[in-house]
């Protein structure tokens, strides 16, 4: 069903252009060379209904640990934790650790794939056939996440308005500051309570 | 008594228009659009040069056509010179400008820098984009920035207009004053989003929206009917992108080579049956414009005519959008025409007069 896709792309037209070293990059873009295949992405967005719940309950577990978190030191344990992330998320996901994970507002397709970085909905150069302007062969990440949030049973949350990526956190385990945070708000609607009984 | 043009101020055409209540800029793009009348912009060919003289010439055959120029930052990835130059060469001469940022190339630093000089220059419209990628321009090598995106732009500018503050946080003297627009693609992939997003766009600050170039219309149609539905046309000024194209070999070269842009099948074999294809393009156009005119929530055109914008004017005036309005023209007024009448000469005459000859002659 897949019409032929142009195979032309920026990457073949400069080395056509530049035919006087014997050295040539493989004949893709930079983004295409790391990446070579989509198809474990493309399973995450078909299955974002069940992913949304499995994250839900992970980020529960992940709450109730806190205190250990906390006892250990936030500090101390995001190595190891970003480790696992880095490579789990990267498997999954393609993910690029922007560290302000929105996967639950973009069907499960990771916005930071889009090679314009877009985290608000796609942009106007969407392929007749739903691939990126910039890599055509590779499916919009924003058509793709349409599609993942219509499964989802908050999917409407692709409607929020996000923030521009703050570049400080790259790098940073996005799960422990979703965790901090939570604890930290829980603590907070907690603590006039327990100001008021005392 | 100097005969004054509707949408000028009296103390000068490169000054801001006087505040009206409900307006949140001082030009006259947003007075015309709030005035329920029906708005012409265009896009002005950005030169590569740095002579002024090639801006002036560009935007001069637009003159009494349209309501608004767009000035193009690096359009198709492509070298020319920045929109905020022609911004500024635009407002000196009382022209409307809406000046075009994209995310492309400047991060968020360089883009508040940008919305603070061109507001101060008296530029009342902005038109956030997110930009072509690199690879589409005549740089592909160059580093693509993508700071922030149009969304996240467009909301970066109404917080630095209504709350007056950078995105920082940090407090602005005296805020901008602009009209703030954003562009759709309704003919694009994923479809039944594409009013959705507009609805994101307006939540984060569109006043008006400028759609890409149309050349289907019963697509659009439907577009246009689920923002209806959805109350978007209620809050947004929709200015439908539109142009004649040169040859139905453009059209095709346009089809398989610009991302973005829909040309469906019956348009080519319209083209490519005519005598005159060049003719048939304009005629097309036209005839796209009387249909969209129709379309309930549509409040303008935006007529893109690259390497043509001779035909702007004749394009603008055979579809009668105008009914009759003549949109702001840069004349020489009055006193200025006195002026250059009783002492214009002095710029020819080749005398040279010395202080004693002068000091003669006024005896």
């Amino acid at each position: 069903m897949s019409e032929p896709q142009p195979a032309v792309t920026q990457a073949t037209l400069v080395k056509k252009a530049a035919p006087k070293s014997d050295y040539k990059p493989a004949d893709v873009s930079p983004q295409r060379r790391v990446q070579r295949s989509f198809a474990v992405r493309l399973w995450s967005i078909r299955h974002s209904r069940l992913l949304e719940w499995f994250y839900s309950r992970f980020a529960d577990m992940f709450l109730l640990l806190h205190p250990l978190w906390k006892g250990i030191g936030y500090g101390r344990v995001e190595a190891p934790i970003k480790f696992v992330e880095k490579r789990v998320k990267g498997f999954m996901f393609d993910c690029r650790m922007c560290g302000q994970c929105v996967l639950s507002s973009t069907g499960m397709s990771c916005p930071m794939n889009c090679p314009k970085q877009l985290r608000n909905g796609p942009c106007g150069g969407v392929r007749a056939n739903g691939n990126c302007e910039v890599e055509p062969d590779m499916p919009c990440v924003w058509v793709k996440a349409w599609e993942g949030s219509q499964n989802m049973v908050h999917g409407d949350k692709i409607l929020d308005v996000q923030k521009p990526v703050d570049q400080s956190l790259r790098e940073t385990s996005a799960w422990l500051r979703v965790t901090a945070q939570a604890a930290a708000a829980r603590e907070a609607a907690q603590a006039p309570k327990t100001g008021a009984s005392a | 008594m100097i005969a004054r043009q509707l949408d000028e101020n009296p103390a000068g055409i490169h000054l801001p228009l006087d505040p009206l209540p409900g307006h949140s800029s001082r030009g006259r793009l947003e007075r015309v659009l709030r005035r329920g009348e029906f708005a012409v912009t265009t896009e002005l060919n950005p030169p590569d040069s740095a002579d002024p003289e090639d801006v002036y010439n560009r935007a001069k055959i637009f003159d009494g056509w349209v309501d608004a120029i767009n000035a193009v930052d690096a359009s198709g990835a492509n070298c020319h010179m920045s929109s905020v130059g022609i911004c500024a060469l635009l407002t000196r001469m009382g022209y409307a400008p809406i000046m075009q940022i994209a995310c492309r190339d400047k991060n968020r630093i360089a883009i508040q820098g940008d919305v603070l000089g061109g507001a101060a220059m008296g530029v009342a419209n902005m038109l956030c984009l997110t930009g072509d990628g690199v690879q589409a321009g005549d740089q592909p090598g160059a580093k693509p920035v993508f700071d922030l995106d149009s969304m996240s732009l467009l909301e970066t500018c109404r917080i630095m207009r209504d709350n007056g503050k950078f995105l920082s946080g940090r407090k602005l003297t005296t805020p901008p004053q602009i009209f703030l627009g954003a562009a759709v693609n309704p003919f694009a992939p994923p479809f039944d989003f594409r009013p959705i997003h507009l609805g994101k766009k307006i939540a984060a600050g569109a006043q008006f929206v400028q759609t890409q170039y149309c050349f289907d219309v019963p697509m659009f149609k439907t577009f246009m009917q689920k923002a209806r539905d959805l109350g978007h046309t209620e809050k947004v000024f929709i200015l439908c992108g539109v142009g004649p194209l040169a040859s139905a070999k453009t059209a095709k070269w346009i089809r398989n080579n610009v991302p973005g842009i829909h040309i469906p099948d019956a348009i080519v074999k319209r083209l490519e049956g005519a005598q005159d294809q060049k003719k048939e393009g304009k005629q097309l156009c036209i005839d796209i414009i009387n249909e969209v005119k129709e379309i309930p929530g549509i409040s303008g055109v935006h007529v893109m005519a690259y390497r043509q914008e001779e035909y702007v004017a004749e394009i603008v005036d055979e579809s009668g959008v105008l009914k009759g309005r003549q949109p702001w023209k840069r004349e020489i007024r009055r006193d200025d025409q006195m002026v250059a009448d009783r002492l214009g000469h002095i710029l020819h005459d080749e005398i040279t007069e010395t202080q004693v000859d002068m000091v003669k002659t006024a005896h």
